[in-house]
């Protein structure tokens, strides 16, 4: 075993193990830092593959934006996981079967699995080699990839019009607060001084 | 060669930065009162692109190294999705101002929406349907919590996302095996790996990408969704969810089986067939316990979507033009259908349920007698247009061997033939409650008219779609 298949099956097992506990562990904190572990290990993966683009940008966007946002959401909701995960038990027999009926599938799938053939003309370099992958992946979206980018670009504006036009309200019966009229208050209209006289109430 | 690709690309180009200067100047204008003008803006913008591609060139173009297709299919669907679009706009209008729902992003996810089904219909890549899949499907799962204040509507649109991105999944899963077996996800290549005789990866491949179709088109045994999200959403919402989308995920579910796997007909034939049979027979038997007419309008489009896909299952350039003539019919039929439930109303408040209609006919004869048409319609009686739709995919069926599939279809289409004649038994014969409000807005008593006046007229030549759906369809299946 050379040092890269070691390192292959040290990253492959942490992804496991980092996806399994995501989805076992009772705190959903320690489920988002065992997402972040999982997100981390495929990052060493694509690095393996050659991919260094891609390893950078699953770190830098998954482990630095969207986990750590998935740890802020998780900490400041109030769900109580234990009472969702209790409903969940209910139906935990049929949805592993089902799940395993399909796992037992895939695996004759990957049994009789045959590649097409010529797959390899097919699945030749889009960009011409020598150049550096970011540059690569710089000319595939912006020229063969323009138009998918695009749309890419519009499911991120349909979303955003979506979540302001499901939570924005622009509420009329609550209290604002005027800062003129703070400066402004009079303390004489304001107040009013009474005299209570010892031992006996308003 | 990137500017002979945009003028492929561009009605929806056209349509995509509409959408977007729409919403700056909403923004930063008037906002929610530009909504009137905007909707009637976004239903000229839609008639004008429809009448642009109808007309355009009728050449088949390929755009992106094949990632766009443009041939006579893509464009008879994107007429189809287009018109009927513009023509749910006009009548949503008013049902949206009265309960205060109009706001300026609803016309404008409507673009959006339609923007994602053009790129769908016209998709030549698998990367090319996803996102047009998910353009259309985002905007949707918005505009169905539109009325976010009731819990029904919220749920609605929850439910439809959840699930949505379930079959989202499923969908990418077939992709992916898809793309593992042929190493392109090119459609044209992906027929070439294929060859006649696919290997067992490619099969789950398909029927991965086959179930997440039949989530988009609402086609049991994947229809779970359908009923609450009719229910819940605000009735204009549920009449664009009954039309466009529906056009715009069986052509794309007609472009991927034809021109991904057009080599492999026997493997998807069955899955298609068997797809078709329960939805006519699910949509026919559960509507008939249905009181909530939206509920039984989400129940007669799936069992409508077994017959569309009816037409597809045959596998032939014919069964094609049967379903793109069936898809047609039943969305100019929904129109008209769902004109008269946006009118439902009593003192101001709608009204949903059927055992309302009771001797509607004494109230308002035009009206009663519009939506017999109709209903016969959808029920598939002679000599209404629905009866030909029918009819099509019913002899496509049988001339491609599955004359089982076609029996199958006449049971089912006669049991479901009980809850269209329940509604018009109620509206003609059914003891007298308290009246409905008569009054209906122009623009929904035209669209109620009209869909009714094409169920009688079209009988004699179905107003030229039959030529134009035979030869969208010769594009397609070659």
């Amino acid at each position: 075993m050379t040092v890269a298949d070691f390192i292959f099956y040290v990253f492959a097992l942490s992804t496991l193990v980092g996806g399994l506990f995501t989805v076992v562990s009772r705190n959903p904190v320690h489920s988002v830092l065992w997402l972040i572990l999982a997100f981390l290990s495929a990052a060493g993966l694509f690095i393996l593959l050659g991919a260094e683009f891609v390893a950078m940008l699953l770190m830098i966007v998954y482990v630095g934006a969207v986990a750590v946002l998935f740890l802020f959401v998780v900490m400041m909701l109030d769900v109580d996981f234990a009472e969702l995960k209790a409903e969940m038990t209910k139906y935990m027999p049929l949805a592993l079967l089902i799940g395993v009926i399909i796992l037992m599938q895939l695996a004759l799938a990957f049994g009789a699995w045959g590649y097409s053939d010529g797959i390899e003309t097919r699945l030749a370099a889009p960009v011409d080699g020598g150049i550096q992958n970011t540059a690569g992946l710089g000319t595939l979206l912006y020229d063969k990839y323009f138009m998918l980018f695009q749309l890419a670009g519009l499911i991120l504006l349909v979303a955003m019009i979506g979540a302001i036009v499901l939570t924005l309200r622009h509420r009329q019966d609550i209290k604002r607060q005027d800062i003129l009229a703070q400066m402004y208050r009079d303390p004489a209209k304001a107040m009013e001084l009474k005299d209570v006289k010892p031992g006996q109430g308003l | 060669m990137i500017s002979s690709d945009l003028s492929i690309i561009l009605p929806e180009i056209a349509l995509a930065i509409f959408a977007m200067v729409a919403l700056i100047v909403a923004v930063y204008t008037a906002k929610d009162k530009l909504a009137p003008m905007l909707t009637w803006l976004t239903a000229a913008v839609f008639v004008i692109l429809a009448f642009w591609i109808g007309t355009g060139s009728d050449s088949t173009r390929v755009a992106f190294e094949g990632a766009f297709v443009d041939d006579g299919f893509a464009r008879f669907a994107k007429v189809t999705i287009l018109l009927s679009a513009a023509a749910v706009l006009v009548m949503s209008l008013d049902y949206l101002e009265k309960r205060d729902l109009l706001r300026f992003e609803y016309p404008l996810l409507i673009a959006l929406a339609a923007v994602g089904m053009m790129v769908m219909v016209s998709a030549g890549d698998l990367m090319a349907l996803y996102m047009g899949l998910e353009l259309q499907s985002l905007s949707l799962y918005v505009v169905a919590s539109l009325r976010r204040d009731s819990a029904k509507s919220t749920e609605a649109g929850l439910k439809y996302f959840v699930l949505g991105a379930l079959s989202s999944g499923l969908l990418l899963y077939g992709a992916s095996l898809t793309y593992g077996f042929a190493g392109t996800t090119l459609f044209a290549g992906i027929i070439e790996a294929a060859g006649n005789e696919p290997s067992l990866g490619l099969i789950f491949g398909l029927v991965f990408l086959i179930s997440g179709f039949a989530f988009k088109v609402s086609a049991a045994p994947f229809h779970m969704w359908t009923p609450d999200v009719y229910e819940g959403s605000p009735t204009p919402v549920t009449a664009f969810f009954a039309t466009a989308p529906k056009v715009a995920a069986m052509a794309l579910f007609a472009r991927v089986v034809h021109d991904a796997f057009g080599g492999n007909v026997g493997d998807w034939q069955q899955i298609v067939a068997f797809l078709a049979v329960v939805s006519m027979f699910l949509g026919a038997i559960a509507a008939i316990g249905q009181t909530n007419i939206k509920r039984l309008m989400a129940y007669s489009s799936i069992a409508h979507m077994g017959f569309a896909l009816m037409g597809l299952a045959a596998g032939t350039a014919f069964g094609v033009q049967a379903m793109l003539i069936y898809m047609a019919i039943y969305v100019t039929m929904n129109i008209g259908t769902f004109a008269f439930i946006l009118s439902m109303e009593r003192d101001g408040r709608p009204v949903t349920d059927i055992a309302s209609l009771k001797m509607y006919s004494r109230s308002e004869p035009l009206k009663a007698l519009a939506m017999l048409v109709l209903l016969f319609s959808l029920a598939g009686v002679p000599p209404m247009v629905g009866f030909f739709g029918k009819f099509y995919v019913l002899r496509a069926a049988y001339d491609a061997g599955l004359a089982w599939l076609a029996i199958a279809g006449v049971v089912a289409s006669v049991i479901g033939a009980f809850y269209y004649l329940r509604i018009v038994y109620f509206m003609y014969f059914g003891e007298t409650e308290e009246p409905l409000d008569g009054q209906m807005s122009p623009a929904l008593w035209a669209a109620l008219m009209v869909s009714a006046a094409v169920m009688v007229f079209g009988v004699v030549n179905l107003f030229g779609i039959e030529p134009l759906a035979a030869a969208a369809a010769e594009t397609l299946v070659n």
